[in-house]
């Protein structure tokens, strides 16, 4: 463990030394196999409530932004409404109605930009999983773009 | 009955061994016992180095790990690829268009890395387009062709593409001696000697790889083999080796064998571009083809140019010399220094090596023998640095280590020899597995070659694998070269038939920027459908087009109707996934053309003409998700004049079912 460990941390450093300015612009450590690798060696660490990512605290305002929920729907419409319906039925993924009730909007914003280390290790992504049969792909979602995301989902659910 | 089957294997090995007589001694036990070792890369391990290999009469170039010698991906360059639909979807025609039109194969020879200060930079990699000449552009941040360029005036591109240290020039000598594209061609094949000349091609290499043809020398009429650049002291000189200086039209196995000496061509590059700068050179109408892969818009563009620059060797003196070298030299290979030039002839069993001091000591003080054609012909022995006395028989290429020693392999002989480049003293020999063309040392042609591993690329296996009917694949072997002995330590097949290849460390090439998905946000296709909203069908009299996307596990629209037998219609299809590795791919029942394979953000488009009524069924042809299989809809077509209306949906019975 503690072997597998060191090389997966060698080799993240390695890749970080190799890394030009330009990379880190198209560069996606959630969809990097090492970054999944170091924090496999530790899921007591995992927090269903937060989910695994950049994310700690999302601070929400008491009233909808309506100009980040329009650009959230924007991006949906590119990167989302594929698969997911803003009702409660299920597409390809689980409707999107209630979300911001279920869910923290730390845990939203972490999985919709990390989702394949906490399809990994959160039992109720893995629950519907079971259900579903298709991971969430990565979208490449920018931080601001997954802020806005969350931002139509509030308006989905009624939020003024 | 046991007995009997050892007799039968024995008569059979013996029929092979006298069969494949070229098979050198004690071919079976050359590899030692940590070989398997050294060559193991263990599985989630990568490899040290890529390795670029040509895929000779495939078109196509190969990329494996050294030392593994796991092939990693096929990339299309010169040949249509029904794989990844190159050369089948529009986009990707014009990428293969020339002055002939659609080419949809070529014999794609040998591979150069871009360098800078004579170092391999890992940006792109060229190839050459043998049969209908031209260069193309493979570029390393997307594994893709990015450019080809045709070469006017030429036939059979085969000394091509060569670099200068900084990439200032990929060039690219003729084999075939044709008469100009701007001369009548239409001539009696044996006035060779007055009506056919070579050319050789400069294409200026531009800071984001975008090729130009700057200019063009004509020489008289031979065969140029192979090439290299100058570096170092000798930066500014590239230098060609040349057969056939007996001008001979038929029967050149014999005819062209003739004298006992043919030429290395030695061309002062940067006196043509003086030339030029004064106006020495001549504008010709020709017609050539350009084509322009666009990062953007997802699309190639194909320009049809028209004119050239051409300089006459025989007229400016001072841009060319001949240096004699013996028997139809093929290789011509420079050491890391610059300053020695090793020529191969093909059917000598010598290599000469050239100074390039005293080459030009020999230019400068006029030690010349006479002309060829208009051109100065400089003494061999005044440009001799000395001869590798005995190495082997028919000598073809060279390497270098960086550490003094040189690498020749040997056609006939089926070997590779070392040899120290100043003392030009035999140093070590291993037998190949058999007749061996090319070798490639990483960057064993630059300035500064990574001397770790040599690989051998073979063009007879017989017997060497499992056979596979009358034609065999051929074979790379990877050998150690850290020691004073070089050491065996895997082979492999490769595709098509290798030729030069070129390799480097493999973080040069995978930290440089790689792209790991297209920004859907940044896909300007004409035909783009950016989210299933943009999804739609129109029609412009028989013209169909249909705004596509594909996300796991569903096409947008997966039910069309309305389309007619006749209509052209063009399926645009954009991949929405923004993840690593998620391609999908698209196909149609009964299509005249191949599938597609779209890559995370690309969009990309296949043409079909329905030729029947029916419902044809369309799919995702690349394994995508759990539900991959259910990745697949369906088209209608109508009789041509039908008034069934246009219609497209997911997810929605449309249109409504009338009872
Ligand atoms: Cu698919």
């Amino acid at each position: 463990m503690k072997k597998l460990f060191l090389t997966a941390l060698a080799f993240s450093l390695l890749i970080a030394c190799g890394k030009k300015e330009k990379e880190t612009e198209e560069y996606n450590p959630a969809a990097d196999p090492s970054a999944t690798e170091t924090t496999a060696t530790d899921p007591s660490s995992y927090d269903p409530k937060r989910g695994e990512g950049k994310f700690t605290t999302v601070e929400l305002g008491a009233a909808l932004d309506q100009a980040m929920a329009t650009k959230g729907e924007e991006v949906s419409g590119v990167k989302c409404t594929s698969c997911h319906k803003m009702t409660d039925e299920k597409l390809v993924g689980p409707g999107w109605k209630g979300v911001t009730e279920r869910r923290k909007p730390e845990w939203i914003m972490n999985f919709i930009t990390n989702p394949d280390p906490m399809i990994d290790k959160d039992p109720e992504v893995q629950a519907q999983l079971e259900i579903c049969l298709v991971r969430m792909p990565n979208q490449g979602l920018s931080d601001d773009d997954a802020r806005h995301i969350l931002e139509y989902m509030r308006k989905n659910d009624g939020v003024k | 009955m046991k007995n009997k089957f050892v007799k039968a294997i024995f008569a059979i090995a013996l029929g092979s061994a006298l069969f494949t007589s070229c098979k050198p001694k004690n071919s079976g036990d050359a590899v030692s016992g940590d070989a398997a070792q050294k060559a193991y890369v263990a599985p989630g391990k990568y490899d040290e180095f890529y390795n670029f290999v040509s895929g000779g009469f495939s078109g196509q170039l190969s990329v494996y790990g050294l030392p593994s010698g796991r092939l990693f991906r096929v990339i299309p360059v010169f040949s249509v690829d029904p794989e990844k639909g190159w050369g089948y979807s529009e986009e990707t025609k014009p990428m293969l268009n020339t002055s002939n039109g659609f080419v949809p194969w070529d014999d794609l020879h040998h591979t150069e890395m871009s360098q800078t200060n004579g170092e391999v930079d890992g940006r792109w990699v060229f190839g050459n387009a043998n049969n209908t000449p031209r260069i193309a552009r493979i570029d390393l941040k997307t594994f893709k062709t990015a450019e080809i360029i045709e070469l006017p005036n030429s036939g059979g591109n085969h000394s091509s593409p060569f670099i200068t240290e900084n990439t200032e020039y990929v060039v690219a000598g003729t084999r075939f001696s044709v008469p100009a594209d701007y001369a009548n061609g239409d001539v009696a094949i044996n006035t060779y000697k007055e009506n056919f000349k070579g050319h050789i091609s400069f294409v200026k290499v531009g800071k984001e790889g975008e090729m130009d043809l700057a200019f063009q020398i004509v020489t008289p009429g031979v065969n140029f083999d192979l090439s290299h650049a100058g570096k170092g002291k000798s930066h500014g000189w590239f230098f060609f080796s040349c057969y056939n200086t007996e001008q001979a039209n038929t029967l050149l196995e014999v005819n062209a064998s003739q004298r006992d000496k043919d030429f290395i061509m030695a061309v002062n590059w940067k006196k043509a571009e003086e030339y030029i700068k004064a106006g020495k050179g001549k504008k010709q109408t020709v017609k050539y083809a350009h084509n322009k892969w666009n990062e953007k818009t997802h699309t190639a563009t194909s320009e049809i140019k028209n004119e050239v620059l051409v300089l006459d060797a025989a007229a400016l003196k001072d841009i060319c010399y001949m240096i004699p070298c013996p028997k139809s030299p093929h290789g011509c290979d420079v050491d890391p220094t610059g300053e020695y030039i090793v020529g191969s002839g093909k059917l000598a069993a010598l290599i000469p090596v050239f100074s390039f001091d005293k080459l030009m000591g020999a230019i400068k003080n006029k030690k010349f023998e006479g002309d060829y054609g208009g051109i100065n012909v400089v003494k061999y022995e005044a440009a001799l640095h000395g001869e590798v006395q005995k190495p082997g028989l028919g000598p073809l290429h060279t390497e270098f280590d960086g550490r003094g020693n040189a690498y020749t392999t040997f056609f006939v002989s089926s070997e590779v020899v070392k040899w120290d480049i100043k003392s030009l003293k035999v140093l070590d020999r291993v037998p190949t597995y058999y007749s061996v063309g090319h070798l490639c040392i990483p960057g064993g042609d630059s300035k500064k070659p990574f001397g770790k591993y040599l690989i051998a690329y073979n063009k007879i296996t017989k017997d060497r694998y499992l056979p596979t009917g009358p034609e065999l694949a051929q074979s790379a072997q990877i050998f150690d070269i850290s020691g004073d002995k070089m050491e065996l330590v895997l082979d492999f097949p490769t595709i098509g038939e290798p030729h030069y290849a070129q390799a480097a460390p493999a973080d040069l090439i995978r930290n440089n920027g790689q792209l790991k998905f297209y920004k859907i946000a940044d896909n300007n296709h004409p035909f783009v459908a950016k989210g299933e909203k943009e999804a739609k069908v129109t029609r412009k009299g028989n013209r169909v087009d249909v705004y596509m996307t594909s996300i796991r596990s569903h096409f947008a629209p997966d039910n069309i109707e309305g389309i007619k037998v006749g209509d052209e219609v063009y399926f645009h299809v954009t991949n929405l996934e923004q993840d690593w590795d998620v391609p999908h791919g698209f196909a149609i029942k009964g299509a005249d053309n191949g599938e597609l394979l779209i890559m995370p953000g690309e969009t990309a488009t296949l043409k079909w003409v329905p030729k029947k009524t029916g419902i044809w069924p369309m799919y995702c042809t690349d394994f995508c998700s759990a539900l991959h299989q259910e990745m697949q809809g369906y088209v209608r077509v109508s009789p041509a004049g039908s008034s069934v209306p246009l219609s497209w949906s997911v997810g929605t019975n449309l249109p409504k079912a009338t009872k």
